[in-house]
């Protein structure tokens, strides 16, 4: 029996308190610091955070890719808009707070993502993924060039997020220690509620994994309206979908546009963790991690993308001692899953689905194998 | 935008231009030719032309090129040919076989394609980017010193080929190497047209392209195809590569990847699957890339190949020549 479908037959309540309880473990990991799954040498609450802006890429991406089936290449493109914007609104060219300059970043990295998708949309699929993959090389190229943009050199002191209660933050909230065996409550190592400081990056997971939580519900319910469907139609067949009266090329433009808006969300969060950003943040190799991220989870299922986010963000930084070898190692994880989960570790319910509809059809058709065995 | 640069000097930025789109070009081939029989961005191709680059490398540095000159000079570029192509058609053949064939068989969708492509395009890479420490653990790092040194970058080739002649016509300075890039190139895509047009290989490759399960009935066999064609695309990244490090001198492990999409930008300027859509596309390519760095500065020459794939896309999504390599004459 799938443990899925267990949880699915829990009574409401229960599956709600599960949830939460979920939730909280989430917010709570940073502070657990529980042996294996902490990184060595390097600061969890860091890589925590970045995974959540992995998690929040690969969510918009979902809905590009997996939901609208469109190839798309270019998505650091976007991500790099939305860092950009933030950076030049709070430090180089304005001083905005990063809670108003957010839902510009957010609002120009939209406009973006239209302007690209309204004349590339009407060609063909493999054509967007060059012309998406040209988009974000020309964005990284002319940060690169242009000094309002500045420059190769990059731009510093990115305003970080309001904190509550000052310097010294509402509260404390202690760390564990996990020593021989033995868990204690490590006094000496604190998080201030709510700072947003530089050392410490634990607050800035706690908002990347709120930021994650109101996308998956949006997300959510916009998968199960009437656009959701609208995109799987265009996805699964775009002329029956156009004869039945959807208008493909608008439902395409929106999934850019939202996808766009979830991608320049994410890098308005990371240029703000990062303080500092230049060209170098946002190579191609990201759109094609991001877009892994995606595949390797299992397109158009939004946790498996969520799944598959966590591995392309944390794996590379678990294992850090190997660091030389981890772009090979990680070659050769696409090349097998690639060979041996075609669909991606946790394909959506539908596609199993199709795939056994198909396969009972190819039996109705074929006759069954025994037959065929008997001649 | 500096025009007196450009007007002063157009038939030397032209003629660079030239060279540079002929081995787009010919990198573009691979390319092509594969998503004309398996509708399929081979990622991994960029990978195929570095390995050329560095088996002509060494086989210049195992043949003591840096002192040959003359007649010797040109027997040890001629092998080192060889060897780029004989090393980009050994490595295409085994990406067909390792990232490819198994999931052609499963009939696996096509992004998951993509995604092994892209898996095995990283793990090329890094295994000649990280050959040192790999010789290292076999204690042969000092036996091979001469191979695995300058692991990422290397510019062994520098100052091989010195004393090529530079000509001066009507006050334009031409340099042979260019000359030479862009005949051979040229002539290397008239071959290979005219193989695919004629030769009895060639139809059944068109035929596969148009209609892989209906050529199958007709007696062509589509694992060979697929397997020749991967050939083809390899032999012709050799060549590139020979001609590319001729040009440049210099290679790296991860030189592939911006060539590759200029390449594939290439076939898709032209008309993807189709050959001479390749050729066109890569030598506009690498004309206007040329025209543009004189007009704009070196820092947009990267830019202007990707606006110009927008610019085009947009006003004829087929590519300059349309998409044939299945619908070309018999």
């Amino acid at each position: 029996m799938n443990p899925m479908t267990k949880v699915k037959a829990l009574p409401k309540p229960v599956k709600i308190l599960l949830w939460v309880a979920l939730a909280l473990l989430a917010y709570a990991l940073p502070l657990l610091e529980p042996p294996f799954i902490s990184t060595p040498g390097v600061d969890f609450g860091g890589v925590l955070f970045t995974v959540t802006v992995y998690c929040l890429v690969a969510l918009g991406l979902n809905i590009v890719v997996g939901y609208a089936g469109l190839l798309d290449l270019g998505y650091v493109g976007f991500y790099a808009i939305g860092a950009y914007t933030a950076a030049i609104l709070t430090s180089f060219h304005a001083s905005w707070p990063l809670l108003l300059s957010i839902p510009a970043a957010v609002a120009i990295t939209m406009l973006s993502g239209i302007l690209l998708g309204w004349p590339t949309l009407r060609v063909r699929g493999d054509y967007l993924a060059i012309v998406t993959l040209g988009f974000g090389e020309i964005i990284r190229l002319s940060a690169v060039n242009i000094e309002w943009l500045g420059d190769a050199r990059g731009i510093s002191d990115i305003a970080r997020p309001p904190s509550l209660g000052g310097e010294e933050g509402l509260f404390e909230i202690p760390h564990l220690l996990w020593a021989d065996g033995t868990v204690l409550l490590d006094t000496q190592d604190t998080t201030k509620f709510l700072v947003f400081g530089v050392l410490d990056q634990i607050p800035y997971y706690w908002l990347g994994l709120t930021v994650v939580l109101l996308v998956l519900l949006a997300d959510y319910l916009i998968k199960n309206s009437r656009v959701g469907r609208a995109w799987e139609a265009t996805r699964e067949d775009e002329d029956a979908a156009e004869l039945m009266g959807v208008p493909t090329f608008r439902f395409k433009l929106l999934a850019f546009a939202t996808g766009a808006f979830i991608g320049g969300l994410a890098g308005a969060l990371y240029a703000s963790r990062q303080s500092f950003i230049n060209p170098q943040s946002f190579l191609l190799i990201y759109s094609i991690l991001f877009l892994a991220a995606v595949v390797v989870g299992g397109q158009g299922n939004r946790w498996g993308v969520l799944v598959g986010a966590f591995l392309v963000a944390y794996l590379p930084e678990r294992f850090r001692e190997f660091s030389e070898f981890r772009v090979l190692v990680f070659g050769l994880a696409l090349m097998a899953l690639a060979a041996l989960r075609p669909e991606g570790l946790f394909p959506p319910r539908r596609t199993v689905r199709a795939k056994q509809v198909e396969h009972e059809l190819e039996e109705l058709e074929t006759g069954s194998e025994e037959e065929v065995a008997r001649g | 935008m500096n025009f007196d640069l450009l007007f002063n000097n157009f038939p030397e930025f032209t003629i660079g231009g030239l060279a540079f789109g002929a081995i787009y070009a010919l990198i573009a081939l691979g390319y092509t030719m594969v998503y004309g029989v398996l509708q399929l961005i081979n990622f991994a191709h960029s990978e195929v032309f570095m390995y050329g680059t560095f088996a002509m490398l060494w086989t210049v540095v195992a043949l003591g090129g840096a002192e040959a000159d003359g007649i010797k000079l040109i027997a040890i570029l001629a092998a080192a040919l060889l060897a780029a192509m004989a090393m980009s058609a050994a490595i295409a053949m085994i990406l067909e076989r390792l990232a490819y064939r198994p999931l052609i068989k499963r009939n696996a969708p096509r992004l998951i394609a993509l995604i092994s492509a892209i898996g095995a395009s990283f793990v090329l890479a890094e295994l000649m980017g990280l050959r040192d420490r790999v010789a290292g653990w076999f204690g042969l790092e000092d036996n091979l010193d001469d191979y695995v040194r300058g692991a990422r970058i290397n510019n062994s080739m520098a100052g091989v080929v010195d004393d090529a002649p530079v000509y001066h016509l009507f006050d334009v300075r031409i340099r042979l190497i260019d000359i030479i890039v862009v005949i051979s190139a040229v002539a290397m895509m008239v071959v290979v047209d005219q193989f695919i047009r004629r030769s009895k290989l060639g139809r059944g490759i068109r035929a596969t392209a148009q209609d892989q399960e209906t050529a199958a009935l007709m007696g062509v066999n589509p694992t060979r195809t697929i397997q020749w064609t991967f050939l083809i695309g390899g032999l012709m990244a050799g060549v590139a590569a020979f001609l590319y490090m001729l040009k440049i001198e210099t290679t790296k492990f991860d030189v592939g990847f911006l060539l590759g999409v200029k390449a594939f930008t290439a076939a898709v300027l032209g008309g993807i699957g189709n050959l001479r859509g390749a050729l066109l596309g890569g030598l506009v390519l690498g004309v206007a890339e040329s025209y543009g760095s004189a007009l704009f500065g070196t820092d947009w020459r990267h830019v202007i190949a990707f606006v110009l794939l927008v610019v085009i896309l947009l006003f004829r999504p087929t590519g300059l020549l349309g998409e044939s390599l299945g619908k070309a004459r018999a």
